[in-house]
C-alpha cells in the first residue's frame, strides 16, 4: 500500500518503510544506539531527496532517544548537570550545522558533501572502533586483563581554563573540550541525520572516564535536545521535514527498539562493540563506493525553484 | 460601362467562394480539470477527448487527419549535472542550465510525428520531444548534446518525458482519445494540453486547454503549514516525536 509524502513529493511503498524503520530500531535498541547513521543512508539509498532524509530522521532519533533517555532516568542513570553542558555545546554545533546545510544546499553541493562526510567520519571512527574492539578480544584471549588507566593520571585538555566538577560522573576538569566535542557532534548530527551516541559514548568514556552506569544516559540526553532543536531548525530554515515520512519512521523505529533491547541483553561486550564497528565501517565503505566506484549513470537532475 | 460593377461584384462573390475558410474546428474535453493528491496518491492519467468538427460546405479531405497532443507542465530551472573522474573520486564537475523548462512533457500523436510533417515542419510548428527543450536557433550546438540526451534519458526514467508516437486513437474518423499519465512525482501546478490538427503535413487547427493539479486536504494543509508557519511545523513534528517516544515507554512498560 503507497502512501503520499507531502514534502518530498513522492509516493512510497508504507510497508517497506515501517520495516525498515523497525529493522534500525531492532539495531539501535539492542546496542543501545540512534540508528540514525543506518537509517539516513537507508532512506537516501530507497530514493528519498537527502535533505529530506537528514531532516526527518532528526525527528526519529528524537523519539527513540526519548524513550531510552526515560528509562536511564528512571534507574537514575543519568547527570543532568554534565548533559545539561553537553547540550548547550551541541545546541549551538547544530546551529551551524544546519547554517552549513543550507550553505551546501543552495549551492547544490549538499549530496556530495554528506556522502564525503560519511565516508570520512565512519571510516575513521568504524577503523577506531575495530581497532580497539579487536585490541580488546585479543587481549581477552590472551588471558590479559584489560589496562585500565589509573586514577592519578589527568589528561592536558581538562587542565584546560573553565573548570566545573560534574559528581555524578566523577569528572573534575575543564568544560572546554566537553563543550567542543558536543558541538562537533551537534554539528555532525544536523548535517548527516545521526544522533552520534556511537560517538559520544566511547568519547566520554575514554577522554573523559565518564563510568559506564552514566555515560550512555547522559549522552541519550544530549542527543535528544540536539535532534529536537535539529527538527526544528530544519523546518524553519530548509522546510525538508516531511511529517508523514517521520511517523511512519518514528512507529516503525519504536516498535523494533523494543524488540532489539530486549534481544541485546544476550550479547557480551566485546562482540557487541565489535559487530557495531563492523557496521559503522560498513556504512562508511558503502559511501566510499559510490565515490569510487564508476557510476552507472553519470549524470543526474536537479529541479530549483519556487514551491507553489 | 455599366456592367464593370456587375462583373466585379461576381468576381468578388467568386473569390470568396473559393477562399479557404476556418474548414475544420477543433473541440476538445478533459477527463478532468483537476487531479487531487490524496494520501494515496500513486500518479494519474486524464484522457483528453477531441471531435473534429467540419464545415459542410467545404470539400471533404482526401488525406486522414493527424492529432499531435503536447502537455506541458509547470516551468522550473532544471540542471543537468555530470561527474567526472578527478583523481580516485568521480566529482559533479559540469553542469547545464535548462531555464524554464517544463517539468512534464508528453507529446502523443495518432502517427509516428516525422511521418505527419517533414524536419523543417517539425522545427516550425515545435513539435515532438526534442523541440520542447531546445531553445530556437540552439538545436545544432554539439555542446550541448550530451547533456539534452542525459535530461531527456533522465526525464523519461521518472516518467516525466513520454513520447507516444501512437498514443492518439480515432474512434471514428472526427472523434479521437489520447490518455496521458502523470507519475506520482509529476508537481503541482498549472498544465497546459496543446492540440493541432494536420492533413497532409499542413496545420489545419490549434486548440488548447488545461489541468491542474493540486494537493488536498491533509497533503495541502502539511504543505503550507511547514512553507508558512516553519516554526509552528516544527514545533508540532518536534513535540510529536517526544510524544511518540514517551508512549512507547507506557506501551512497552512491562519490563
Amino acid at each position: 500500500m503507497h502512501i503520499y509524502l507531502p514534502i518530498a513529493e513522492m509516493s512510497v511503498n508504507m510497508f517497506t518503510l515501517l520495516a525498515m524503520g523497525a529493522a534500525v530500531g531492532f539495531i539501535s535498541g539492542m546496542f543501545g544506539v540512534g540508528g540514525g547513521f543506518l537509517m539516513t543512508p537507508l532512506l537516501i539509498f530507497l530514493g528519498i531527496p537527502p535533505a529530506i532524509a537528514v531532516a526527518t530522521q532528526a525527528s526519529q532519533i528524537t523519539a527513540s532517544s526519548v524513550t531510552g533517555a526515560l528509562g536511564y532516568w528512571r534507574r537514575k542513570a543519568l547527570d543532568f548537570k554534565l548533559g545539561g553542558v553537553l547540550v548547550a555545546g551541541g545546541f549551538v554545533g547544530t546551529l551551524l550545522g544546519v547554517w552549513f546545510f543550507n550553505v551546501m544546499s543552495r549551492l547544490g553541493q549538499l549530496e556530495f558533501v554528506i556522502v564525503v562526510s560519511y565516508v570520512t567520519l565512519f571510516g575513521i571512527i568504524g577503523s577506531l572502533m575495530l581497532a580497539e574492539s579487536l585490541k580488546t578480544i585479543w587481549a581477552t584471549r590472551r588471558g590479559a586483563v584489560p589496562h585500565s588507566r589509573r586514577s592519578g593520571e589527568h589528561p592536558w585538555y581538562l587542565g584546560l581554563p573553565w573548570k566545573m566538577r560534574f559528581h555524578r560522573s566523577k569528572l573534575y576538569g575543564s568544560v572546554i573540550p566537553i563543550v567542543t566535542l558536543a558541538m562537533l557532534i551537534g554539528f555532525a548530527g544536523a548535517v548527516l541525520g545521526i544522533g552520534g551516541g556511537f560517538i559520544l559514548v566511547p568519547a566520554l568514556i575514554y577522554l573523559f572516564r565518564i563510568p559506564a552506569a552514566v555515560v550512555v544516559g547522559t549522552s541519550l540526553f544530549q542527543i535528544l535536545f540536539t535532534m529536537m532543536a535539529a527538527t526544528l531548525l530544519h523546518a524553519a530554515t530548509n522546510q525538508s521535514v516531511d511529517v508523514v515520512l517521520a511517523m511512519l519512521l518514528i512507529i516503525g523505529g519504536v516498535m523494533g527498539a523494543q524488540f532489539g533491547a530486549r534481544a541485546g541483553q544476550n550479547l557480551r561486550g566485546e562482540s557487541f562493540r565489535l559487530l557495531l564497528a563492523i557496521l559503522v565501517l560498513g556504512v562508511g565503505i558503502r559511501f566510499a563506493i559510490d565515490l569510487v566506484v564508476t557510476p552507472q549513470e553519470p549524470f543526474s537532475l536537479v529541479t530549483v525553484g519556487a514551491r507553489p | 460601362m455599366s456592367r464593370l460593377p456587375l462583373a466585379a461584384a461576381a468576381l468578388a462573390g467568386l473569390l470568396v467562394s473559393l477562399a479557404p475558410a476556418a474548414a475544420e474546428t477543433l473541440i476538445l474535453s478533459l477527463s478532468t480539470h483537476r487531479v487531487a493528491i490524496t494520501s494515496t496518491y500513486t500518479g494519474s492519467s486524464i484522457v483528453v477527448f477531441g471531435a473534429i468538427e467540419r464545415d459542410e460546405r467545404t470539400v471533404a479531405r482526401a488525406a486522414p487527419y493527424d492529432i499531435v497532443v503536447t502537455v506541458r507542465g509547470p516551468r522550473r530551472t532544471t540542471i543537468v549535472r555530470e561527474k567526472e573522474r578527478v583523481g580516485p573520486l568521480w566529482l559533479n564537475t559540469s553542469q547545464r542550465r535548462f531555464v524554464d523548462l517544463p517539468t512534464y512533457l508528453a507529446v502523443l500523436s495518432s502517427r509516428p510525428i516525422d511521418e505527419i510533417a517533414g524536419g523543417a515542419f517539425l522545427s516550425r510548428y515545435r513539435l515532438g520531444l526534442d523541440m520542447q527543450i531546445t531553445t530556437p536557433g540552439m538545436e545544432h550546438l554539439t555542446s550541448e548534446e550530451p547533456f539534452r540526451e542525459a535530461l531527456l534519458r533522465l526525464k523519461n526514467d521518472q516518467r516525466l518525458f513520454a513520447e507516444e508516437p501512437r498514443g492518439v486513437t480515432f474512434l471514428t474518423p472526427s472523434i479521437f482519445r489520447a490518455p496521458i499519465t502523470l507519475p506520482a512525482v509529476a508537481p503541482t501546478g498549472n498544465y497546459d494540453v496543446e492540440v493541432a490538427l494536420f492533413v497532409d503535413g499542413a496545420l489545419l487547427s490549434r486548440q488548447t486547454t488545461n489541468f491542474e493539479v493540486v494537493k488536498t486536504g491533509f497533503e495541502q494543509a502539511t504543505v503550507t503549514l511547514a512553507h508558512d508557519h516553519a516554526i509552528f511545523y516544527g514545533l508540532g513534528v518536534a513535540t510529536m516525536a517526544v510524544l511518540f517516544g514517551w508512549l512507547a515507554t507506557i506501551i512497552f512498560r512491562r519490563d
